[in-house]
Order: C-alpha cells, then structure tokens, then sequence
C-alpha cells in the first residue's frame, strides 16, 4: 500500500535567486527513491493541484528537492518554514535506468540539473557532467556534482561564465573525440530536442527526463501526456508512470 | 446504520463511486485505498475503437477546480472486456462501465457487448465536452437524447445511467427525454465547458483551446441540478461534481442522489475515499440516521 505521507522540512536555503533547496525527513520515502523519480507535493491553499517537483537527493532518512518559483503552488511552498509539515506523494514515476556503463554522460540544463543529481552519485563518480545556465547568475551545484562526477563541464548560454555557449555543443564536441555508451538529460525543452537529436545520430542510447503539467500524478488521469513514436492507445504516454524517464527514441519531442 | 443502496436493482455495499475519467480502471488508486472500500468504480470511458485522445497540455488549473481535455484516450471496448475486464472484475465493487459513441449504432453496439459482458452497470456518456463528434453533441438535444435512449435500451440488458451535460439550458427537459427513452437511471453532473487563457501569450492554455471545468467550483451547480432533476424525474440519480468530503457527499444525497461519485478530488487526496466514509458514519450518528437511504432528496425548501 501507498499513503499519503507527511514530510517535516529540516533545512531550506535560496541557492539562486527565486530557486530553493528543500530537505525534508521521511524515512518511507527516502528508502524507495530511485532517482530520476518526483514528488507530488500539496503546497497548500492557493493552489488547488499538487505540484510534481522531481527529487534531487534522498539518503538515510532524507530527502531533498530543489524548485524554482513560477507560479501561485511554487510560491507557497517556497514559504514554508523549517519544522513545518508538507503533504507529498511519493516517489512516484520511472526514473533513470542504470546498467553497467562505461561511459556515461549527463547533461543537464538549467532546474533541469537537480534530477540528475542522485543520478551521477549512483553512477560511482564515474560520469563525464555537462550542466547549462543562462548567465553566471543562475550557475548553482557546480562544486556538488564535480565531487561526483570524473568530469565537471559548467557553460553558459550569453558566455559569462565557463563554456561560452549552448551546453548541448559542448556536449556534442565531447562525444565526437572521446567514448559514450549512454547519455543523461534533462532541462529545457529546445536543450532535449538537441541531445536526443546528437544521440540518434551517433548511435548513442539516450535516457530524458520530461515535464508536463499533472494531474493525479499516480497515472489514473492521463492529462501529463507526451507524445510517443507509437499509434492508438498508446500515441500519448504518461509522463507521471511511463515516465518521466524515457529512452529518447521512443519519445517525440 | 444502514450504508447498502439499491440502484437500478444492483446492490452498492455504499452510495460512494468514482467519476469516469478520473480514476483509470481503479488500479492506481487501488495502492492507496483498496477497491473494495467503494459501492461502485466508474471506469474510464471507452469507445467503440481506440482512441488516442487529445494533444497536450490537456490540463488547466483554475481557481478551486481544473480543466481538462483529455479527449477520451482509451484501448477500445475489445481490449476493455479482454485485457481489462477480468483483472478490474476480481476488485470487491461494482463496475459502472461508461461508454461513449460517435453514432447511434456505436453506441448500440457497445451496450450489447457490454450486457455481455460481467459489468454491473452501463453509463451512457453522452455529455463529454472534449471530442469532436458525438459525446455531447448527442445529449444537448432532447430530441436526440430520447431516440438514442430508446435504441439503445432496446439491445442492454444490463442497467442503463445516462450521464448528462450541464452544458445546456433545461437539465430538467434531458433527463426526462432520457426516462421517457427507458433509462433506468442518471447519472450528473459531467464537467461544464470553460476555457483559459494565459496572458502572456494570449491563447489558451489547453491544446484543444477549451475542456471541461470540474472540482469543488462546479459544485453549487452540480448541487442545483441534482436538485431540479430528482424533483423531475422517477429514476434514481448518481451525484457528482466536485466533491472533497464526506460533507459534499450527503449534501447530493440531501439534493436528491442515491448514489454519489468523487472525482477531481481523488487528484489531491487519493484516498479521499477513507475520509468520506469516516465523515458520514459521523454525521448519521450525530443526527441519529440508522439508513443511509433516508437522506436521499430529503432537502426542505424554504417558503
């Protein structure tokens, strides 16, 4: 059985401006996340839905998440205090799938990154980073995915700072001149649109993360929908249970 | 205390069921309250062939309720009755099977292969907001809805509940097109029509540019329909928009429902379920109702 689960806010810091860093304790959801996987929090009286918000870390007891404020739900949860409680689903969804690769390859973009977080951990250190900004202002994690990664590549999109440039060439740059077996992504939807397209060309398996607006989030309402590469039933895929992991070739984007 | 309501001669251990559409075909909700907490589950509509439904976003939020426009995205009746059937069957509750059709003979197709079926009960969509042909192009003319009605009951030998539009001037004139066409019973309401519009970009929100509007906003509405079509009508009603308590549940059944479906609210609680029934057994024992049946249509108009 599932429940509905109650998560006491123990640590809550603005990393940039208007994005925050959440931890919360609760040990049932901490156990059972694989990463890749989100929230569906309640983020009270304003906002009517819950808001699915994807888990950067979860250890022990712990387990963290890092949003950034776009709307009325964002706003409010963004003002709870430490100590205070907030009502979450979770983890649902199907994360990232991990095999044994040798080379493995994330990339992500903007709030994108904070998936991928739990991701390159699991990966043993071992995986080559690529993270995108817009300007030096939103670069946010850098130290954090470096201690857990073999390389740690920050660029971004106007040049002040690191890589001067979109994060997806820097990324395709890299994989022409050394070995992948797989790629990671997630961020935004133009940034997606290119790493899918550079994997299928040079014949890379490609795992992204997508983001849809939800419903029930537990896979009975079928508005988070994505397109698919299939017919019928199956022409839209759930993103809150298909995904919102998904091998890119399925997926039309 | 008595909680078991006959409708349309199936016995509901409870008055409390789920709106089509808003709960799958039970499995999801299943992992956090068991199936067999429900009278009844109304499974996602279906239609006479697959459906791939509409292109997202397919969801708005609104203020106390949602859009949506999904678009009837379901594996076609065969698949129904093959792959889901005996699986959904096997849950301790009713079945309450919606379908939908784009003509007449769909409709009379899939009523006959669903009383064939080990269904407890047909609805009848003829009110879904999101789809181009049929669905509620059939139930906003009386006319139409008493001749669809009447074939239809013709080939069901199962219970027929036809689910009807609020987006139409007389509830009251539908519902009873559909008695005088032999429904056994309806069920209302379905979502009302709404469009949102982001101004930022000035268009819609939704793919589909308008979707039906559902959750605890539409329940004044919901409430009033209920109301004018129990005082109609002979045939007993299934309640539904926007319920989020036990307290949303007796007020339909004071309005005049039998039986009372939650639907957007599972979306914030998922085991809405539970608390419901916890509230009414509260409030039958407060005002001392040994038969959960007594409540339905006893509201007392002011002078």
């Amino acid at each position: 059985m599932e429940q509905i689960e109650k998560c006491k806010v123990i640590s809550k810091t603005e990393i940039v401006n208007g994005v925050f860093d959440f931890t919360v304790e609760n040990e049932n959801i901490a156990k059972k996340t694989k990463c890749g996987q989100f929230l569906h929090i309640d983020c009270g009286d304003k906002s009517f839905l819950r808001r699915p918000i994807s888990i950067c870390d979860a250890f022990d007891d712990k387990v963290r998440f890092i949003f950034e404020v776009k709307g009325e739900g964002t706003k409010e949860l963004s003002q709870k205090q430490v100590g205070e409680y907030i009502d979450v689903l979770g983890p649902l969804g199907h994360g990232f799938e991990i095999k044994n690769y040798k080379n493995p390859l994330i990339i992500g973009g903007g709030i994108g990154i904070f998936p991928l977080f739990k991701l390159a951990k699991e990966l043993n250190s071992n995986a080559n980073v690529f993270l995108g900004f817009r300007n030096k202002d939103r670069v946010c994690m850098e130290d954090e995915f470096d201690s857990v990664s073999k390389m740690c590549i920050v660029g971004t999109d106007d040049g002040s700072y690191g890589y001067n440039g979109y994060i997806a060439n820097a990324m395709e740059h890299y994989i022409k001149n050394n070995p992948c077996d797989v790629i990671f992504s997630c961020g935004p939807m133009p940034m997606l649109k290119a790493v899918k397209g550079i994997a299928e060309e040079n014949g890379i398996e490609c795992q992204i993360s997508l983001e849809q607006r939800m419903g029930c989030g537990i896979g009975a309402c079928l508005v988070c929908v994505c397109e698919s590469i299939f017919e019928g039933t199956n022409k839209y895929l759930r993103v809150c249970k298909n995904g919102p992991v998904f091998d890119s070739k399925v997926v039309k984007l | 205390m008595n909680m078991k309501v006959n409708f349309c001669g199936v016995e509901f251990k409870n008055p409390i069921v789920t709106a089509s559409g808003t709960f799958g075909f039970g499995d999801e909700y299943n992992e956090y309250a068991p199936l067999s907490e429900y009278g009844g589950i109304g499974t996602k509509g279906i239609t006479r062939y697959p459906r791939g439904g509409n292109k997202p976003p397919r969801i708005a939020e609104v203020e106390m309720g949602i859009l949506n426009s999904v678009g009837l995205q379901n594996p076609g009746i065969e698949s129904f009755l093959e792959d889901l059937m005996p699986h959904i069957r096997e849950y301790d509750t009713n079945i309450i099977a919606n379908m939908s059709g784009n003509t007449i003979e769909e409709y009379c197709q899939m009523a006959q292969m669903l009383s064939d079926s080990d269904v407890d009960i047909i609805e009848m969509n003829i009110s879904c907001p999101n789809v181009k042909h049929g669905g509620m192009a059939f139930g906003t003319n009386p006319d139409v809805v008493y001749e669809l009605t009447k074939e239809v009951k013709t080939v069901s030998k199962k219970p027929l509940v036809v689910k009807l539009s609020p987006n139409v001037t007389s509830i009251t004139d539908i519902a009873l097109a559909a008695q005088r066409g032999g429904a056994d019973g309806l069920s209302l309401i379905n979502t009302l029509l709404g469009m949102k519009i982001d101004i930022n970009t000035r268009r819609p929100v939704l793919a589909n540019n308008t979707g039906g509007f559902s959750g605890p906003a539409i329940k004044p509405v919901a409430i009033r329909m209920v109301h004018e079509v129990y005082k109609a009508v002979d045939i007993p009603i299934i309640g539904m928009g926007g319920v989020m308590s036990g307290a949303d549940v007796i007020e339909f059944m004071i309005a005049g429902a039998s039986l009372v479906a939650l639907g957007t609210g599972m979306f914030i609680k998922p085991d809405l379920i539970l608390d419901v029934k916890r509230d009414i057994e509260e409030y039958c024992n407060k005002f001392g109702i040994s038969d959960i049946n007594d409540l339905v249509g006893s509201l007392v108009l002011n002078e």
